[in-house]
């Protein structure tokens, strides 16, 4: 009687546990072959594409958005009007919703146009007129619903309208309008509007005429007077014509418009994210944004997901029929001419930790990857020849590898106003280069990025125009050329370098002990400590002592702005392929301490900010080469950089996925995708049998317990009844 | 028993102030304004006219605790303490540093902290006491010698070893379920499986130690040997008698947790990405937002003494014996 | 030598925890409980790892200046006896015992040609030629050598101490188990201790430090955490506690104000800030913290501060309500009515009289103080990340179980000797709870 009661109880017990887990099973519809899997059943056979984000994106503003994940995002749902060529190489502008490429006209002094030949002093203004395709249209967004008296239906809300909304897609009615050129210039008054805290608006005031006046005029008035302030330079001719007047020459300004920052925005949209209550629903333009896009964001949960759907007012748009040679034999143009996008949706989910996230990868629940450096030997090994190749678990997976060195560079920095690093005396320069040679690099590369990266000669990564490969483009300073690659020199040599600098064996004479150096970083985490300890090791070398100042993001800017860092690790990302973007980090007029500009290690030599100002206008070309090769020596010589590395990138992706070409600049590559799903559901279904010989191995280890549990029950049993 | 809750409520009040005094004066001491302003605006160069602006949008640009521009009243009411109180205490949690409203974060970020409390709770509670009477009922025999050693081992094991090996044996290995991830319904149910699983076994350690000394301590009780005397069996001894007894220290013990699952488990959360409250708070503490770490602690404390009126009034209902006055 | 702050409470810790042996000795009701947990082997056996664990991690508290380098880097005497571990470097991870690395590099041939496989070692197994074949039998040989060597040599100092007086050391129940865990860790240590001058028998992490050493760093810092939290948390507990129990009124009042306050905070939240207040505080303040050593010794010592603030509460409670029951009792009724003054009556009363419970608390917290560590590492407020810590290594392990083949080394080497030393304790402190329990004397 009573042994039967324990175990109905017990039975009890696991049988609830047991339809707990059905229940589970039966709603969520797996099969035993993917019951791992984290998505919903009924999406298996669409054409979604699967991707991840580690942290929510920060802005989707394209005023203030600045950063390559938030690009991610907004690249696919804003679209300004010049886009890259998706296959051709070196990256070429071309038309996205302008008609053509932008007419260039000169202007002098009084506004009257000049030719085209006129000479440099003569060109005070530069005017770029741009003309947008017609019928272009948003995606369907409640700022732009409106009843049949015309009214905004949903930019004044009531309490009643109020109390059922709590996303976006709550609001029942969504409406879109045509695109105008109005639009994109409402835009650039936005990215002027103080209160927006666009990041280049200090860098536009000193291009776009009337830029500054209209930020001041501006920065006492609402949000919504914007549209009704007229700026100077900026400018809608017709509702699908617009012109922006720059001052004297900026050939680059036209990269600058194929960056999210000069895509339109509606002054509708404006107007109605204004709304407080919106806003204590965490309703805003950095939330939901309006875009005329190939995608509009569907859903933004930065608690677990984002999803982009196909916008259904998309524009006439089509892969690209022509690219490079070679293009055609690696299936870049197997859908040349297809209507764009190729993907219907794309889902991405939070994924904090990397195991999961790697681990969902080869299970197939990720389309691509990029490579943690802890799971890099699990991927990659280099043959013998160097070249980076898959591992066979990767290969027996059919999963694919695309590197190619980005357009980026991670620099070490001195600061040039501190007087033990910094200046222009032979004693700094010197135990600059000292440190320049014994910091390795290459080490560095294969440790900390599994050889993911290219140690640098100079200020310009590959790609960039001005970049030289081979004997003549190495740091000469730094390196000697071996037969077929660079060499670094010795420790010896950086050490005799260091002894003429005056602190021979690393021994400050000031104070008869090493030398002692700050180091400030904001790398403070634990995944850094082997990285700190690494960048000692190499000034132990010299004999000096480096000291890690750690600190959060905010104190280290601060220590920036005062010039009071002495190295820094920074890194840049170009924003356009030109070198113009990466010199003007090294350019006097830029200094963070003196002028607050992008030149953090206050870098100022004059013969390299003339030739700086020759270079930038000059169309590329020999000439431009040989003053870039002049700039290249000045500042190897000078070393205010340890040039450090260009990264490469690495990216995995399964065989389902089509049409990646590698492209960094490129922000608006998604709407090329595509997806095969039906060879991804047969392969996600091999790869991911559950196993379940561990249930039948505990089983068994529980009924080898079952004789002693009896016999210790009898034996209970007799004991208590002799009590 | 009204009087006696209005009592505590009204006792609850300056506890509550001084949590949120202690917080204030440790957020606000080190930390200027100035610098949650610069934290969070970060990136390129920041004018003073974006930190005007960002502490005007946020509510930092009053005096800490004492305006002396005002008068009256208003000299205490118009400060960033005063303000910033005042609304804790009205559930008004306000924006974060980083620009969302926490109140409507809070709403939607409860649920799946409670989806994966609530069952680990259950669960537990019902392994641990079921290995606990097991114990029990073996006393003093080999069984139980190797139970209890099985059992100092377990709870000798950081609970980060449960996490990891557990993600790496059922999730990486095995397959049976995916390795992370959060849905809404019914669908999270596959999401769960795995850190319930391994919240329940980090937790039978101790939680089995604790139940087994607790009954261990009925019994030895007289009705206990009474109730054997009669011929009763083992087994009915301790589910009718010893469990019984024990219901109230059981209970108690899970009431004064239970509005605290709503805070959600911090490490499970972020490692199985959750979005929970959990994994919230140490976004919140990563990312310095102070706005948001502070509602979490005023949070926390009223869930707390929450938990606290209801074990007094659960014991009043379990034992009538027991008068609230 | 050179005294950081944590070393010089340690050595007060030591000081103190000496004298209170000493003082619960000589206190008659104290001995039959000392006897009872003197007689049991299982007590005595995990005591005496504690004190091995403890005797490293005093090591490591010795701090001194480091001569050979030229800057002002201070070591312990468990740095110059690892001295070996720390100098055999190597580039990368490489597996326990292994001879080569554990990831395959461009390996230029004598002939100039190159080869992608994996290279040796610097120091791991550098001195066999063909560790393909020798390696099992070097290492089986080093070991057993070490161990005949260090084994004979304990045997027969112990069969030298014990001779004079055997009976004594032999006699009590608890000897032989002591002896038994002394000599099986001595014997292990130095065995190891030698294979590491050879091998990496743990293995070496991502830039190639021996994984033994950080693992053997990482006792003073657990030490630490749970020594001296207690050290913190004693004062406040004691002295409110019995206040709280023995004046009621408004100090009762005040003091019950004050623990439920604390309590109420949830207390992974209080730390958090606290931590992230200290931060801030050093950065403002970085001249004062420029050596990497007193930057971390600073906050680790915070942290136990910090917990300590924490956890002095529950103890507080049990403390009161103990006094309340107490100040009811003949005695100290009987000294109130003859006008003791009350501070006498708290010393000579009171205090002896829940000296257990104290006593039971300090050593159940110490090993969840321990584990706490870790957890508050992973949320990146617990020790400073350059501090040698389980908890950092648990949390640099993470990502190294997601690696193929898996780097299981890091994890698995902080899970031994954190499980060891948690064990301990926890065993430890059940046989001090059933030996000072009063409600278990009779047991």
């Amino acid at each position: 009687m009573t042994h039967l009661m324990m175990s109905s109880t017990l039975s009890a017990y696991k049988i609830s546990i047991f339809s707990i887990a059905l229940f589970a099973f039966s709603q969520t519809g797996c099969d035993v072959s993917q019951l791992n899997n984290p998505y919903p059943k009924a999406d298996v056979e669409n054409s979604v594409l699967y991707s991840s984000f580690a942290e929510r994106p920060k802005h989707l503003d394209p005023a203030v958005a600045y950063s390559s994940d938030e690009y991610g995002f907004i690249g696919q749902i804003y679209e300004p009007p010049l886009q890259y060529h998706y296959l051709k190489r070196p990256y070429q502008l071309q038309p996205l919703t302008a008609n053509a490429m932008p007419v260039v006209r000169f202007l002098d002094q009084k506004g009257q146009p000049l030719p085209a030949t006129a000479p440099e002093s003569a060109i005070a203004y530069s005017e770029y007129i741009i003309d947008i395709k017609p019928g272009i249209r948003y995606q369907p967004h409640p700022a732009f619903t409106q009843n049949a008296q015309g009214q905004f239906v949903y930019h004044q809300l009531t309490q009643t309208q109020l109390a059922e909304i709590n996303t976006l897609s709550d609001f029942a009615e969504q409406q879109s309008r045509e695109l105008t050129a109005e639009d994109y210039v409402y835009q650039i008054k936005r990215l002027a509007y103080p209160k927006i805290q666009s990041p280049i608006a200090e860098l536009m005031a000193g291009y776009i005429d009337g830029f500054s006046e209209f930020a001041q005029s501006s920065a006492k008035l609402p949000m919504t007077e914007l549209k009704n302030q007229p700026m100077r330079g900026v400018e809608a001719i017709n509702a699908h014509q617009y012109k922006i007047r720059i001052k004297g020459q900026y050939p680059q300004f036209q990269f600058w418009l194929a960056m999210p920052f000069f895509a339109p925005m509606p002054w509708e949209a404006d107007a109605f994210y204004a709304q407080t209550e919106l806003k204590n629903k965490n309703i805003s333009l950095d939330w939901f944004p309006v875009g005329t896009g190939p995608y509009w964001l569907e859903e933004n949960n930065p608690n677990r997901r984002m999803v982009l759907a196909k916008n259904p007012h998309y524009h006439a748009d089509f892969y690209p029929t022509d690219g490079d040679e070679g293009d055609r034999e690696k299936g870049w143009l197997a859908d040349a001419g297809k209507p764009l996008p190729l993907v219907e949706r794309v889902v991405y989910t939070l994924e904090k930790e990397t195991i999961p996230y790697w681990a969902k990868f080869l299970q197939g629940y990720y389309d691509a990857s990029g490579i943690a450096s802890d799971s890099f030997d699990q991927a990659v090994q280099f043959s013998g020849s160097g070249d980076p190749q898959l591992t066979p678990l990767m290969q027996e997976k059919q999963i694919q590898l695309q590197t190619s060195v980005s357009a980026s560079l991670f620099y070490l920095g001195f600061n040039m106003l501190d007087n033990v690093v910094g200046g222009d005396s032979e004693r700094a320069r010197k135990l600059r280069q000292a440190i320049s040679i014994a910091v390795d690099y290459e080490e560095f590369i294969a440790i900390f990025a599994n050889g993911r990266g290219v140690a640098a000669q100079g200020a310009l990564p590959p790609g960039i125009f001005g970049y030289q490969e081979g004997e003549a483009g190495i740091n000469s300073v730094v390196y000697d050329w071996q037969k077929d690659h660079p060499q670094r020199k010795t420790i010896e040599q950086a050490k005799q370098l260091l002894a003429e600098a005056g602190y021979s064996n690393g021994i400050d004479p000031k104070t008869g002990e090493a030398l002692l150096l700050y180091f400030d970083t904001t790398a403070v985490g634990t995944d850094d400590r082997a990285l700190m300890n690494w960048y000692r090791k190499q000034f132990e070398k010299l004999g000096i002592q480096l000291v890690i100042r750690g600190t959060d993001y905010n104190r280290f800017q601060e220590k920036m702005r005062t010039g009071a860092a002495q190295l820094f690790v920074w890194g840049w990302n170009a924003d356009y392929p030109d070198p113009e973007n990466f010199f003007f980090l090294l350019y006097g007029p830029n200094s963070k301490v003196k002028q607050g500009g992008e030149n953090a290690g206050n870098y100022a030599n004059p013969q390299f900010d003339r030739l700086f100002e020759q270079m930038r206008n000059m169309p590329n070309g020999a000439e431009r080469q040989k003053i870039i090769d002049q700039m290249q020596n000045i500042i190897r010589q000078d070393a205010p950089w340890l040039f450090g590395y260009y990264p490469k990138d690495f990216a995995l992706f399964h065989s389902w996925y089509h049409n990646l070409k590698p492209a960094r600049m490129i922000v608006n590559r998604l709407k090329y995708s595509r997806i095969d799903s039906q060879d991804r559901e047969q392969k996600r279904q091999q790869w991911n049998q559950a196993q379940f010989w561990p249930v039948i191995v505990i089983g068994l280890a529980l009924a080898g317990l079952v004789w002693p549990v009896i016999r210790a029950y009898r034996r209970r049993q007799q004991e208590t009844q002799n009590d | 028993m009204i009087n006696y809750l209005i009592r505590r409520l009204l006792y609850a009040l300056p506890l509550l102030m001084a949590v949120n005094v202690l917080t204030f004066v440790l957020f606000f001491v080190v930390n200027s304004p100035d610098d949650m302003a610069r934290m969070q605006l970060g990136q390129k160069r920041v004018t003073e006219q974006a930190i005007a602006n960002w502490k005007h949008q946020h509510g930092y640009d009053l005096p800490l605790l004492f305006n002396s521009d005002e008068q009256g009243a208003k000299q205490l009411t118009t400060t960033i303490f005063y303000q910033k109180s005042i609304n804790l205490f009205l559930f008004d949690f306000g924006i974060s540093d980083s620009g969302r409203n926490i109140g409507a974060d809070i709403q939607q970020r409860m649920w799946p902290s409670l989806a994966l409390a609530l069952p680990s709770l259950i669960v537990g509670l019902l392994v641990n006491i079921s290995l606990a009477l097991f114990m029990v009922l073996f006393r003093n025999s080999y069984l139980e010698l190797g139970g209890s050693v099985l059992l100092v081992m377990l709870m000798s094991i950081s609970s980060l070893f449960y996490i990891i090996g557990g993600q790496f044996l059922i999730g990486k290995l095995l397959k049976w379920v995916p390795i992370s991830g959060y849905d809404s319904g019914w669908s999270a149910i596959k999401f769960l499986i795995l850190p319930v699983m391994i919240s329940v076994v980090a937790g039978i350690g101790s939680g089995v130690r604790w139940y087994r000394s607790l009954f261990l301590e009925e019994v030895e009780k007289d009705y206990v040997r009474t109730a054997r005397a009669k011929g009763l069996s083992e087994p009915q001894v301790l589910f009718k008698h010893v469990l019984q007894n024990a219901m109230i220290p059981i209970l108690t013990g899970v009431v004064v947790v239970l509005p605290l699952l709503f805070m959600g488990s911090l490490i499970m959360e972020s490692f199985f990405s959750i979005p929970g409250l959990g994994s919230y708070t140490i976004d919140a503490i990563n990312r310095q937002d102070f706005a948001i770490v502070r509602s979490m602690v005023f949070l926390g404390s009223v869930l707390y003494i929450a938990g606290l009126l209801l074990t007094d009034i659960s014991y009043t209902l379990v034992d009538p014996r027991v008068r609230l006055s | 030598m050179l005294v950081l702050w944590t070393d010089a409470l340690i050595y007060l810790l030591v000081v103190a925890s000496l004298s209170l042996v000493w003082y619960l000795s000589r206190q008659l009701h104290m001995r039959r409980p000392l006897t009872k947990l003197l007689s049991s082997p299982v007590a005595m056996a995990t005591l005496t790892l504690l004190l091995c664990f403890g005797l490293i991690g005093l090591l490591d508290s010795i701090h001194f200046k480091n001569t050979e380098s030229n800057g002002n880097e201070a070591i312990s005497v468990l740095d110059r006896a690892c001295d070996t571990m720390r100098a055999h470097g190597e580039k990368t991870y490489s597996e326990p015992f292994a001879a080569y690395l554990y990831s395959k590099e461009t390996i230029t041939q004598s002939d100039g040609s190159t080869r992608w496989d994996y290279p040796r070692l610097k120091h791991g197994g550098a001195h066999l030629p063909n560790p393909d074949t020798d390696l099992m039998a070097d290492v089986v040989t080093k070991a057993s050598l070490a161990m005949v060597k260090m084994g004979g040599l304990l045997g027969l100092l112990i069969w030298l101490l014990t001779k004079p007086n055997r009976r004594l050391l032999w006699q009590p129940p608890s000897a032989k188990a002591v002896w038994l865990v002394l000599s099986l860790v001595i014997t292990l240590t130095y065995s190891l201790w030698l294979l590491s001058n050879d091998y990496h028998v743990f293995g070496t992490d991502k830039v190639g430090e021996d994984v033994f050493y950080q693992a053997l760093k990482s006792i003073r810092t657990g030490l630490v955490i749970g020594c001296l939290t207690t050290l913190v948390m004693l004062p406040l507990a004691i002295v409110f506690g019995i206040m709280a129990g023995f004046f009621k009124g408004w100090i009762d009042d005040l003091i019950q104000f004050t623990y439920t306050t604390l309590n109420s905070i949830p207390s992974v939240l209080l730390i958090a800030a606290s931590i992230l207040m200290v931060q801030v505080y050093m950065t403002n303040h970085a001249e004062d913290f420029n050596n990497l050593l007193v930057r971390a010794d600073m906050r680790l010592l915070f942290l136990c501060l910090i917990l300590g603030v924490t956890s002095w509460t529950g103890l507080c409670r049990m403390l009161r309500a103990e006094t309340l029951k107490l100040r009811e009792m003949e005695y100290v009724q009987a000294a109130q009515a003859l006008g003791v003054k009350p501070a006498m009556i708290l010393y000579r009363h009171i205090l002896p009289n829940v000296m257990h419970i104290v006593l039971i608390s300090v050593v159940l917290d110490f090993s969840s103080l321990v584990l706490a560590e870790a957890v508050l590492s992973y949320i990146n407020i617990g020790v400073d990340p350059t501090t040698h810590s389980w908890g950092n290594m648990i949390n640099g392990a993470r990502l190294e179980m997601a690696r193929e083949p898996v780097v299981w080394w890091s994890l698995a080497a902080a899970f031994v000797f954190m499980f060891s030393l948690v064990l301990a304790a926890n065993l430890f402190a059940d046989s001090v709870r059933d030996a000072f329990d009063p409600r278990r004397a009779d047991k």
